[in-house]
């Protein structure tokens, strides 16, 4: 036998033990991360990681373990451990385990389309290409800080259980990110593209899609008005939030708190619980007639895209909230057979050192027929705030606020002059029955980020998120600290 | 693990041409994991990793590779053989770097903590869900080692172990009103673990009543050391690192740029030697038993990593790339513990913070949550409990002109955090009355 693959699943098949469930998942991680920082090529990094966790439901009972032994016998400690784990909490589980693991057998694969492999480029070129981008960044003294990085990773994964279940994925990764500070004395502005928000499954192409050889001029640019603007005003106006703002208030206020088991109570711990309860589903106005969301891991590019879930479950497009009613909650298998409610295939680990969770992938705002001048054109006292920079929110997903890069103030309908340290705060309850335009598919970005934090023991993984602009009316807003002379 | 660590690097030692020079970072833990909700065990599992940190130098070059190590001595050194070779590649197209720096002197160290832990955990965690009995018990168990080490092929070899646990959890009533507590050590102490169980089911009674809610405003506050963890927390990110001093990206900008300070009573240092974090960094340097931070309200020193060393022309104080405390130790002040209420008299008992980030980081302005339990106090007694409020201020009102005073006693907080691998980073806070505390919404 060759591959660690085809060694694993001969050995699992073998080793699995007689119990109601018995799982192996096999993760392999290749990554290299390339960066220039103030005009200097940083130490080029790689990595090369592999692992597996297997599972067993034993009783009632569910363990696991994740080991990076990848020999015969690692697997089989493993697997007695994962039993030992079962065992030892089959008469104090939250949930009968043996009854809510996916009963029917599944087999396919996934990968990503990938136009032009990252390896296409030499290492040398990629150097080329970033300190061309880091010279337009420092384009005046007083940006004292700039960067220009390309992260890739290629994450190849096996899903097996004892009784049948096969399923292998291929995803790629791309996350460019450029960044720029300036400074004058007692004050700093910052630009990055798209709040680093611009990650995407895919190939070098994605460097296209982003429009990453075009952006260093302009970050530079507007870094520098940011440290001359004035500070955001102060009061309720409307509010007109470009799509790399817009996916954090999405995600924030929207995916966690429809996630299952954080309304099943999990999460109380740690990342929190929701003001979301299940007699909600099927009834509840999220928000106005505008607001349609989807969850959707089928869109290609999209950074949080696969076939199937980490327990095999595949994945398609479902609405979250219809037309502003909530349809269904973000919960994999295991969840929507102990709430009983709709659910979707989020079940997720961020690697194979971590069991899977609910955790939503790529959560969509679907656009409307509004022009991005016609939104402006609407607003005649309000703010244009792009690149979240700042996110907070309560344990229920309900008090937030946020702050971004740069703020246009927007009188009678034009947008007139730059502001710096634009805010806003609200409540997600009532926040988005404000929505009042939704731009349509040409204000809309397809965005990401790589660090969404959830679980005990703890894991980031990878979201995708698009949206269009939209506006909000009668939103709190407010701008940095006032000082006095 | 030590053994097998200091093997490899041998072993990858024979593999250099020269001149060039390798470091070799690892770090490795075998760790049980116990989550519960409602009582109940909602994941039990163990997980063991390990993974090498390679860094091959060459010609002022250095190109950095992480491999796992799977504790299978012909597969790794396999694995390292590959690494290095496809390093090497990569080390002949790369540009010199001008900021390369290592330890060249050869300082080793050894740190091995005996494993005192229980051997059957089955037993803790019945203990666990029979102290839950009757309640909401959510959160989590961690126990196991975890192993940290350094060598190069100049000869130093520098290995830290701990073996320790942690349980992290929180007793809940409806919706967010809960108290949250932490149970840490090197040995499972039964007596300790009922205690604090106890006491966390007195604190849950006070929650019992009907909670207030406040109007936003400006109010007088006590910050529970839990609580300070939050916003020392966040300070964390930036705000004591060389780097980001020197490019203006501190929050702490108005310290550097103005001259601003903070009441005279805070200090501030990174106390390694009253921490649990290992005592050697990535490049081979030793951290210094202390580095005063901020003193008498003042900016003090940064923490200087090697590559910041070299970039910036001062010495290197141990520090991770990130320039981030692992183990700040603030002093406490003059205010008894069992004088707080009566300090506070009437105002807001704040035990847990929750969500910080920066409204102003130029300002030093931060926004987040009161989460858990916070008391309505009137006259030094616990009145109500007060329902989660969003608050917005400075630092500088905070901890200066706002500050009443500190507590006394100062409060060890191991990090409960396990993002990649459990955390080693610690804390020692007081608690802090705050006059003016601004609540938002």
């Amino acid at each position: 036998m060759s591959t660690p693959i085809e060694r694993l699943e001969a050995w699992f098949r073998e080793a699995a033990p007689a119990v109601s469930f018995c799982s192996l998942r096999y993760v392999s991680e290749r990554s290299e991360n390339v960066s220039v920082r103030r005009g200097v090529v940083e130490p080029i990094a790689s990595g090369d990681d592999a692992g597996v966790m297997v599972t067993v439901a034993d009783g009632r009972g569910l363990g696991y373990a994740g080991t990076c032994d990848l020999s015969r016998a690692g697997l089989q400690r493993a697997l007695e451990r994962a039993r030992d784990w079962a065992r030892r909490t089959q008469a104090c589980a939250v949930t009968d385990f043996s009854a809510a693991t996916l009963g029917e057998v599944r087999r396919g694969e996934y990968r990503t389309p990938v136009a032009t492999p990252w390896d296409s480029m030499p290492l040398p070129d990629k150097i080329g290409l970033l300190r061309e981008q880091s010279e337009r960044l420092h384009a005046d003294p007083r940006i004292v800080d700039w960067d220009a990085s390309l992260w890739h990773t290629e994450t190849e994964t096996l899903y097996l259980t004892a009784d049948g279940t096969r399923v292998q994925q291929v995803l790629s990764h791309l996350v460019p990110g450029l960044g720029c500070t300036a400074n004058d004395g007692s004050e700093t502005a910052s630009r990055t593209f798209g709040g680093r928000g611009f990650c995407r499954q895919g190939g070098l192409e994605v460097l296209e899609q982003a429009g990453f050889s075009e952006a260093a001029p302009v970050l530079a640019r507007e870094a520098l008005e940011l440290l001359a603007a004035p500070n955001c005003p102060t009061g309720a106006m409307d509010l007109l939030l470009a799509p790399d703002q817009l996916i954090l208030q999405i995600h924030e206020s929207i995916g966690h708190p429809l996630e299952l088991d954080r309304i099943l109570g999990d999460e109380r711990n740690y990342a929190g619980t929701s003001f979301v309860t299940p007699d909600m589903f099927g009834r509840y106005r999220y928000g106005s007639d505008l607001l349609n969301v989807t969850h959707d891991p089928n869109d290609p590019g999209e950074f949080a895209s696969y076939g199937f879930d980490d327990e095999g479950l595949a994945a398609r497009r479902e609405h979250i909230i219809k037309d502003g009613i909530l349809m269904r909650g973000l919960g994999g298998h295991l969840s929507q057979q102990r709430t009983g409610l709709p659910g979707v295939a989020n079940s997720r680990a961020t690697s194979w050192n971590r069991p899977p969770i609910d955790r939503m992938a790529n959560l969509n705002l679907e656009s409307g027929d509004a022009t991005f001048d016609g939104m402006v054109r609407s607003i005649e006292r309000g703010v244009f705030m792009q690149t979240n920079c700042s996110w907070s929110i309560d344990d229920s997903r309900n008090k937030f606020q946020f702050g971004c890069e740069r703020g246009t103030l927007i009188r009678d309908g034009e947008l007139r002059e730059v502001v710096k340290k634009p805010n806003y705060r609200g409540i997600s309850a009532t926040f988005w029955r404000n929505l009042t335009h939704v731009g349509r598919p040409e204000t809309r970005e397809v965005l990401g980020t790589p660090f969404c934090g959830k679980g005990e023991p703890n894991q980031v993984i990878r979201v995708g998120h698009a949206a269009p602009a939209c506006v909000f009316a009668g939103v709190q807003v407010f701008g940095g600290e006032v000082v006095e002379d | 693990m030590q053994d097998y660590f200091y093997e490899l690097a041998d072993f990858a030692e024979t593999l250099l041409k020269t001149p060039e020079v390798v470091l070799l970072g690892f770090s490795g833990e075998e760790s049980s994991f116990v989550r519960f909700n409602r009582s109940a065990v909602r994941q039990g599992g163990a997980v063991e990793q390990r993974q090498l940190a390679l860094h091959l130098i060459g010609d002022g070059r250095r190109v950095s590779t992480q491999i796992t190590a799977s504790g299978d001595a012909a597969l790794d050194r396999e694995r390292m053989g590959k690494a290095l070779g496809d390093a090497r590649e990569r080390l002949a197209v790369v540009p010199q770097d001008p900021y390369l720096h290592y330890a060249t002197e050869v300082r080793s160290t050894e740190s091995v903590q005996p494993n005192r832990l229980p051997e059957d955990e089955g037993q803790v965690v019945d203990a666990i869900v029979k102290a839950g009995e009757g309640r909401d018990l959510v959160g989590i168990y961690m126990a196991g080692g975890i192993h940290r080490g350094f060598a190069n092929s100049l000869g130093q070899r520098n290995w830290f172990s701990t073996y320790s646990h942690h349980l992290d959890w929180s007793f809940h009533l409806d919706g967010d009103r809960a108290v949250k507590s932490a149970y840490a050590g090197f040995v499972w102490n039964p007596a300790e673990f009922e205690e604090r169980m106890i006491r966390a089911k007195g604190e849950l009674q006070a929650l019992r009543q009907p909670p207030r809610t406040l109007e936003p405003g400006r109010y007088r506050v006590y910050l529970a050391p839990q609580a300070l963890e939050e916003v020392v927390g966040l300070l964390r990110w930036g705000g004591f690192g060389l780097s980001a001093r020197r490019t203006r990206r501190t929050p702490l900008l108005r310290m550097v740029a103005d001259g601003a300070g903070l009441d005279p009573t805070v200090r501030m240092v990174e106390d390694t030697r009253g921490g649990l974090s290992a005592g050697f960094d990535e490049a081979g340097f030793l951290k210094p038993d202390q580095v005063t931070l901020i003193d008498g309200g003042r900016l003090g020193d940064p923490l200087v990593s090697a590559r910041a060393a070299k970039e910036y022309g001062v010495p290197a104080n141990g520090a991770s790339r990130r320039e981030s405390p692992e183990s700040l130790s603030m002093a406490g002040g003059t205010i008894p513990r069992q004088d707080v209420l009566a300090t506070l008299g009437t105002g807001i008992f704040i035990n847990n913070l929750w969500y910080l980030n920066y409204s102003d980081r130029d300002a030093c302005r931060m926004t987040g949550m009161t989460r858990f339990a916070a008391f309505w106090v009137e006259n030094g007694e616990l009145r109500a409990p007060v329902n989660v409020m969003r608050f917005d201020e400075t630092l500088y009102r905070m901890l200066g002109d706002n500050l009443v005073g500190l507590t006394r006693e100062v409060e060890l907080l191991p990090d409960a955090h396990s993002y990649g691998g459990r955390s080693t980073r610690s804390l020692r806070l007081p608690g802090a009355v705050v006059n003016d505390f601004a609540l938002t919404l």
